[in-house]
């Protein structure tokens, strides 16, 4: 298989985009949405035509609006960040955004966040992903127990959270490119799409690795003797098109989300579209190439 | 063989006997889908009750009371199905706050709900404290607060509030009062509170400002009290309508609120349809080009496994977000992972010389174990989001774990059920063409 084979290329490849990734990330840094840090995000819809962003500045301004951003979305909207409002502020905000009647505005959606909020749910979403990598290594470990040979079923899990890091990192730095050029900011449903990313990358390496305990326990029953990287390399190109059909699959609903799905789950889509990719990914260029090297290092030490 | 058939029948006739009642209960409206507000359009509170002032046992009381209170107050106003909930919360944030979740379908004025809710007065009895000994000048308005601390006795006790005009000596007559009425339980406590204090300072705030602060003449048995503030006749009238509305226990205070407008989540719904439908026509289009006659039967657990979520979507009831129609539209995509698994390993199989029902037969078992470890992966995912996340989340979690599940069950199944019953024999070239995928020999 030369895949692994020639699993020293797809490591420098893999760490190149590991690279690229978290320089992304150190560069641009991830904006923070108005779900962790507080504060009010609101979606002024414009019937006829959206005014100048310099006049609604002005608007805002003399209603009291003070370290606001504006962002225009769609072709006739403004998504405006603020910290939190007065009763005042609120109750005249489409007058206010329709700048004295002169661009007709509707709120369309309105969130206000409190600040204990925005930390308790900062603080949920770091837990969340803490917990997730966790249960899933115990269950690989727990799954893959009675295969010890050659290597322990501790660093099946373990291997599996290393492409998981990778699956995570992608994604982040994808985002924070997104976050830099496009405004796109870390919410609760970036968090969901990485969790979720984590369940399907984990899933298909799971296929591979149960290919691999497989084969490892026929080669026995049949007393063959097997070169590890031989038998992991079979068991790979026997599950290659199951991984690329099924990410296909998922591809193919993720782009008719994207292109056709509401507007509150396109950024979503987005990262789940390039989470899913690195995923596929790693758990073919990286997760079993990796369980060789380990099988190899362990072999000489012995 | 006939057997297995008829089970496929059977499997069919209930698959369209589900779909049929999806369709018809969206049609009559009888079972419609529940729509969160993010799709519906309305508006949803967050409020923090400052307990400061409330012993710990009667947290609980005091917070359903806020609740019944609200409720009672937000269906006055004529609001379709809206919920009120209770909830302790902020312990991730270092800190322990109960709080009070309103949601309002259909209302999307923020400020117009926030003053609605805000209507409602919260009313205190407040004892002087211990050890307190007012100014020579006595207690006025304007020094009160610093004397007096919250009794037993809340607005949570109080049953109802007329208006009437004072007739007591001592008073100025004909001055429009605010008559309470407490419960039972809230007018024993009362009577007591008034036994053991006479002659002392008794405090009256609403909303947190004193507006009466009479002077205990004798204890007051009967449940009743009487506020006196300067009232205008309409002010008391007012006061007394609000009143009897139902008093807070205790001041809220707004922590977050979220509104979406009908049309925003009338499009977010109509869009996600439309990428549903979209999502199950490429996807099953592929599978049918790629994997051939399994490929059409994978289509059929497919439409199965649309039907029955969606099924389930109104049974149970699940309220579907726009987060939680993206996982729907995302399971479909997955749903099919189980079927691609089984096929590529029954195809396997054939080419390992076996015929097509031993190979169908060889391909479930072996694709099995696989099927089962990624799906319990992925529900573990599932479960820790659900608990991670604000009420729009945990719709996207639980779709997403409701398809994992029941796409598990209509693959290894329904797929199988079919496959057997079709019976095909792999023997001739042609049926080994049906059987083959993609680019394969």
């Amino acid at each position: 298989m030369p895949i692994v084979t020639h699993r020293k290329a797809f490591f420098a490849l893999t760490g190149v985009l590991i690279a690229l990734s978290l320089g992304a990330l150190i560069v641009f840094g991830l904006k923070l949405g108005t779900d962790f840090t507080g504060g009010t995000l609101a979606q002024i819809k414009y019937e006829n035509g959206r005014p100048d962003a310099k006049a609604l500045s002005l608007a805002l301004d003399e209603a009291g609006f003070q370290g606001y951003s504006l962002r225009g979305a769609g072709t006739n909207d403004y998504i405006l960040r603020a910290g939190a409002l007065t009763d005042e502020m609120r109750g005249n905000l489409a007058t206010t955004a329709s700048i004295n009647g002169a661009f007709p505005a509707t709120i369309a959606e309105l969130t206000e966040v409190g600040p204990t909020i925005g930390l308790e749910l900062r603080n949920k979403a770091i837990i969340a992903i803490g917990l997730v990598m966790l249960f899933i290594l115990l269950f690989i470990a727990f799954a893959f127990r009675k295969v010890s040979k050659p290597i322990s079923s501790w660093l099946y899990g373990l291997i599996a959270l290393v492409t998981l890091i990778h699956d995570v990192i992608v994604p982040v730095g994808f985002y924070a490119v997104i976050g830099h050029y496009l405004g796109a900011q870390v919410d609760t449903l970036f968090v969901t799409a990485i969790l979720t990313v984590l369940g399907f990358s984990i899933h298909d390496t799971i296929v591979v690795f149960d290919r691999v305990r497989e084969n490892l326990r026929i080669n026995q029953e049949r007393g063959r003797r097997e070169d590890f990287a031989e038998t992991a390399g079979r068991s790979l190109g026997q599950t290659f098109v199951r991984s690329i059909n099924t990410s296909l699959t998922v591809l193919i609903t993720l782009m008719a989300l994207f292109f056709l799905g509401p507007d509150s789950t396109k950024d979503f889509a987005l990262t789940l579209l390039v989470g899913i990719i690195a995923g596929t990914y790693s758990s073919i260029f990286l997760a079993t190439p990796l369980l060789v090297s380990t099988e190899r290092y362990f072999a000489k030490r012995r | 063989m006939l057997k297995r058939r008829v089970i496929a029948l059977i499997v069919l006739a209930i698959g369209a006997a589900v779909g049929w009642f999806v369709y018809s209960s969206q049609i009559t409206a009888s079972r419609p889908f529940k729509l969160g507000l993010d799709l519906s359009g309305g508006t949803q509170l967050i409020y923090r009750a400052k307990l400061d002032a409330i012993q710990g046992n009667t947290v609980a009381d005091s917070m359903a009371s806020l609740r019944d209170t609200i409720e009672r107050r937000v269906n006055l106003f004529g609001v379709s199905e809206p919920i009120v909930q209770t909830e302790h919360g902020g312990t991730l944030a270092g800190l322990s706050e109960e709080r009070l979740i309103v949601e309002l379908p259909g209302v999307t004025d923020t400020q117009k709900a926030i003053e609605l809710i805000g209507q409602t007065p919260v009313l205190e009895f407040r004892m002087l404290k211990e050890g307190a000994t007012p100014p020579a000048t006595g207690i006025t308005l304007d020094n009160a607060n610093e004397f007096f601390e919250p009794s037993a006795i809340t607005g949570r006790h109080l049953t109802s509030a007329q208006i009437q005009f004072n007739q007591s000596p001592g008073g100025i007559p004909n001055e429009p009062v605010v008559a309470l009425n407490f419960n039972s339980e809230g007018g024993k406590i009362f009577g007591d509170l008034t036994k053991a204090n006479v002659g002392r300072y008794f405090g009256i705030f609403l909303d947190g400002v004193p507006i009466s602060i009479p002077v205990i003449r004798e204890a007051i048995p009967d449940g009743t009290a009487i506020i006196s503030g300067n009232f205008t006749a309409v002010g008391a009238k007012e006061l007394a309508r609000n009143l009897s509305y139902g008093a807070l226990p205790v001041p809220i205070e707004l922590i977050g609120a979220e509104t979406v407008s009908g049309t925003l989540g009338g499009e977010a719904v109509e869009r996600g349809i439309s990428a549903g439908l979209w999502g199950i026509g490429l996807v099953g289009l592929f599978m049918i080009i790629w994997y051939r006659l399994p490929g059409v039967v994978s289509v059929v657990a497919l439409a199965l496994y649309v039907v029955a979520v969606l099924a389930l979507f109104k049974l149970i009831p699940v309220t579907l977000t726009a987060a939680g129609i993206a996982a729907f539209i995302l399971s479909i995509g997955m749903a099919v992972d189980a079927n691609i698994l089984i096929f590529e390993r029954t195809r396997e199989e054939m080419s390992n010389g076996k015929n097509a029902a031993e190979a169908i037969h060889d391909g479930f078992a072996r694709a099995w174990p696989s099927i089962r470890d990624s799906n319990i992966s992925s529900m573990i995912t599932a479960v820790i989001l659900f608990w991670f996340g604000t009420s729009l989340i945990k719709g996207f979690a639980l779709v997403f774990g409701l398809g994992v599940l029941v796409s598990m069950l209509t693959a290894i199944s329904v797929s199988r059920t079919f496959l057997m019953a079709l019976g095909i024999d792999a023997k001739g070239g042609f049926s080994r063409f049906l059987f083959s995928s993609g680019v394969s020999k």
